[in-house]
């Protein structure tokens, strides 16, 4: 099976020692994890996790329903990337002196619409959000005129292009499910 | 934490104003629990003081830790109730890792409730701290540290319903002193719904009748039946499900006593030291029907090579087994009471008659080449298949059989009988040698009326050797059959079949088992020679309450058939020459 890069999404109780389960998952299945997010959600109490890992569809999906089945997780589901919007954050903190002899380094940042939130005459700090290839591609640019003192990345964040929510219908259903056994 | 969860509170009940530790209490006997199985220390006293001179629950104590655990399972796996087992922090809880383990791999429901350190000292590597959530996560349904007084009603009825519904498993409760000394305001509290967990996936109606359509066109089908069967309490289901369509049957190991041993359509054990007929009809039926058990590699062989011409249906609670290890054609999740009841009702009625009849060839192969030498040798020494065979005559095959594991596992798995479900207690996922003696105690407190009878190694019984105290102490009538070969002789076969006969650290010496049972008070014996055994057996059932059996039996005995590692499951070895 051929390795892709699969984007899961778990919804789990807000509870400690959690994540450490989810990971642990990976770990068994020899699989690195690529970025890791976690959030809160748009459900109060729900914590969102967006993980990102480059396997094949077989192994995503054990993956998927093993973190399903720990108790406080409420839903795993995993995606390619046509299948969701997805953004990162990367932070570059420039060295000024070289900045700002070099012309050239300004125009890469705003060609790849980053934006300066801080110019001291020491360093010069960008954020650029875009894809993940995009934050590669200005990491490599600006790699060539070796300004940059930092760089960080965040995970990827992601929504879905469904028009479903899968987690609100799932909680919905199970909530449906309980009162009409309780009734009876 | 409790937030999501549905908790419903007894009718009428008013608060009472205790300790979390007599809220423990509380709490186990509103679960409905008799028997706990435990052993006390510093960070658990709250709760032993608790107990003290309470009339509900009969605490058993054992003689290790790990043998509360397995007691807990044994218990567990004979009534089909929750075992619970008690202990302190640190290495009392460490020493229930294993038991822990073979509970989650073997789908057991257990609760084991082991004290901490008080919350305020957790992470400061107080006197017999252990992150014992940290250690057992991976090997529960879950795992919970009790931090304060006031969750203890409500963690309690969560751990008992998270270990005992759905797919079963054991659950961790570590249960911090101060919570256990705090006061709190105490309802007796039952969980029912926990969101995110779904016990029992919705039965798909679809799948219902794709599986029953497969069988109905199927002429040659063959049904694996596995633990989950008992587990799901669908024993009588199952039965008219097969009976109906006519469908010859193999069983897993912990499978065995789904069937009675004497049902037509049961065809014995599946797997690496199953029958040749399960294995071989594995490799030509048409269809192939799993029901709750989860295609092990002891069961399956190479994979690659595992029934690839039939068309699969697997009836499962669990979604994560299906397509796990094998892919297959129909998955039927759910509750196998309902999917089999609802398949069921879709069967025509069955006649393979000419299909069964070619199971006849490797039957008979099997006996004259494996099973007629096994249990009627004309060597010297004893074999370990005449006394198991022996014993479970002697019980009329009403007995419950609990095995260690090594050879004696598997011929006691070959050769014991069974007539009800829930009569074969073994350590199948984790293979834990000492499993045997402290699983055999616990079924006796959950069936008091039945006779429990373990077969054990001379490897295996020296690892929880220290239960015979427990044994002594409650005259539990476990009838223990050391089928002795002074070998690790499961070790000691493979070595031989596949390490040039390189003994290596497998011969032991053994000490004299009856006087180490003479020690404790247990009645013994010690057969050498065949002519003796019938009336040793006779001697061990006669005795009221516990008995050591020593069976000598030859030294270098096979166990037989065999599949060997890695090959096709249907490549079987008959005879070793
Ligand atoms: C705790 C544990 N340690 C080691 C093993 C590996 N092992 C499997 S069978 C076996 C030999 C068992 O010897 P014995 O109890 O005498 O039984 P026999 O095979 O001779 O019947 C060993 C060492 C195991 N299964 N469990
Ligand atoms: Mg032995």
């Amino acid at each position: 099976m051929e390795n892709k890069s699969y984007t899961l999404i778990v919804h789990s109780e807000n509870f400690a020692g959690l994540l450490n389960q989810v990971t642990a998952v990976f770990t068994r299945f020899q699989i690195n994890i690529d970025s890791l997010n976690v959030s809160a959600s748009s459900i109060p109490g729900l914590h969102k996790y967006t993980i990102t890992a480059c396997t094949d569809e077989e192994s995503i999906e054990k993956i998927a329903r093993l973190i399903e089945k720990k108790v406080d997780v409420i839903s795993a589901h995993y995606f390619t990337d046509d299948q969701i919007f997805s953004y990162e954050v990367a932070l570059f903190k420039l060295s000024m002196s070289e900045a700002h002899i070099e012309p050239k380094v300004l125009r890469i940042i705003s060609q790849y619409g980053a934006n300066i939130v801080e110019v001291n005459n020491v360093f010069v700090v960008i954020v650029k959000t875009g894809t993940s290839e995009e934050i590669t591609a200005l990491h490599e640019e600006l790699q060539k005129y070796h300004v940059v003192l930092q760089f960080v990345r965040s995970g990827r964040v992601a929504v879905t292009t469904s028009y479903y929510e899968k987690v609100n219908e799932f909680l919905e259903k199970r909530e449906s499910d309980y009162r009409l056994t309780h009734k009876s | 934490m409790k937030s999501k969860d549905k908790i419903q509170y007894e009718k009428d009940a008013k608060p009472l104003r205790i300790t979390g530790a007599e809220a423990l209490i509380r709490s186990l006997e509103y679960q409905g629990v008799k028997t706990i199985f435990g052993y006390p220390g510093g960070a658990i006293m709250p709760v032993y003081d608790a107990l003290y001179g309470n009339k509900t629950l009969n605490h058993i104590l054992v003689r290790h830790e790990q043998a509360a655990a397995h007691a807990a399972e044994g218990f567990a796996r004979a009534s089909g109730e929750v075992g619970v087992c008690l202990v302190t922090s640190g290495p009392g809880a460490t020493n229930t890792v294993t038991g822990i383990a073979d509970a989650m791999i073997d789908s057991t429901p257990i609760v084991v409730i082991a004290g901490q350190v008080a919350a305020s000292t957790l992470g400061m590597d107080a006197f017999q701290e252990v992150d014992l959530v940290g250690i057992t996560q991976p090997i529960t349904k879950w795992s919970y540290q009790i931090r304060s007084a006031t969750d203890v009603a409500w963690a309690v009825a969560r751990a008992f319903y998270i270990a005992g519904s759905g797919r079963p498993g054991p659950v961790v409760l570590d249960f911090a002193k101060n919570a256990q000394l705090d006061m709190t305001d105490y309802l007796p509290t039952k969980v029912d719904f926990v969101r995110g967990y779904v016990p029992e996936p919705e039965m798909d109606d679809d799948a219902i009748s794709e599986a029953a359509q497969l069988i109905n066109n199927s002429k040659h089908p063959f049904v694996l039946a596995g633990h989950g069967i008992e587990l799901g309490n669908a024993v009588e289901e199952f039965k008219t499900f097969i009976h109906k369509a006519d469908l010859p049957t193999g069983a897993t190991l912990l499978g065995l006593s789904v069937l009675p041993s004497d049902d037509p359509l049961n065809m014995g054990m599946l797997g690496m030291h199953g029958k040749l007929v399960t294995n071989v009809k594995t490799n030509e039926c048409d269809v192939l029907i799993a029901v709750g058990m989860r295609f092990d590699d002891r069961v399956t062989g190479k994979l690659s090579a595992y029934a690839p011409q039939a068309k699969i249906v697997h009836f499962d609670i669990d979604p994560a087994e299906i397509n796990k290890s094998i892919h297959v054609d129909v998955a039927v999740v759910g509750d196998c009471r309902k999917t089999l009841a609802a398949v069921t009702a879709l069967l025509s009625q069955g006649d393979h008659s000419e299909w069964k009849k070619s199971f006849e060839p490797y039957i008979k192969k099997e006996n004259d080449k494996v099973v007629h030498p096994e249990l009627h040798p004309s060597k010297e020494f004893m074999t370990m298949g005449e006394v198991i065979n022996a014993v479970s005559e002697a019980t009329s095959h009403k007995a419950i059989l609990v095995t260690d594991v090594g050879q004696n596992q598997m011929l006691a798995a070959r050769y014991f009988k069974y007539s009800s479900p829930r009569s074969i207690l073994t350590s199948g996922g984790a293979g834990t040698m000492g499993y045997g003696l402290p699983a055999a105690i616990g079924a006796t407190f959950a069936c008091p009326d039945r006779t429990v009878c373990l077969f054990v190694g001379d490897g295996g019984l020296q690892m929880n050797l220290q239960e015979f105290g427990t044994i002594m102490e409650q005259r539990a009538p476990v009838k223990i059959i050391l089928l002795n070969n002074n070998f690790l002789g499961n070790v000691r076969q493979w070595q031989a079949m596949f390490f040039n006969h390189h003994y290596s650290f497998t011969p032991m010496m053994n000490p004299e088992y009856p006087a180490i049972a003479s020690a404790y008070g247990i009645a013994s014996r010690r057969v050498m020679k065949r002519e003796e055994l019938a009336e040793a057996i006779d001697e061990m059932l006669c005795t009221d309450g516990p008995f050591l059996l020593e069976a000598c039996v030859e030294q270098e005995g096979n166990v037989l058939p065999m599949t060997p590692p890695g090959s096709p499951i249907d490549q079987m070895i008959l005879e070793i020459k």
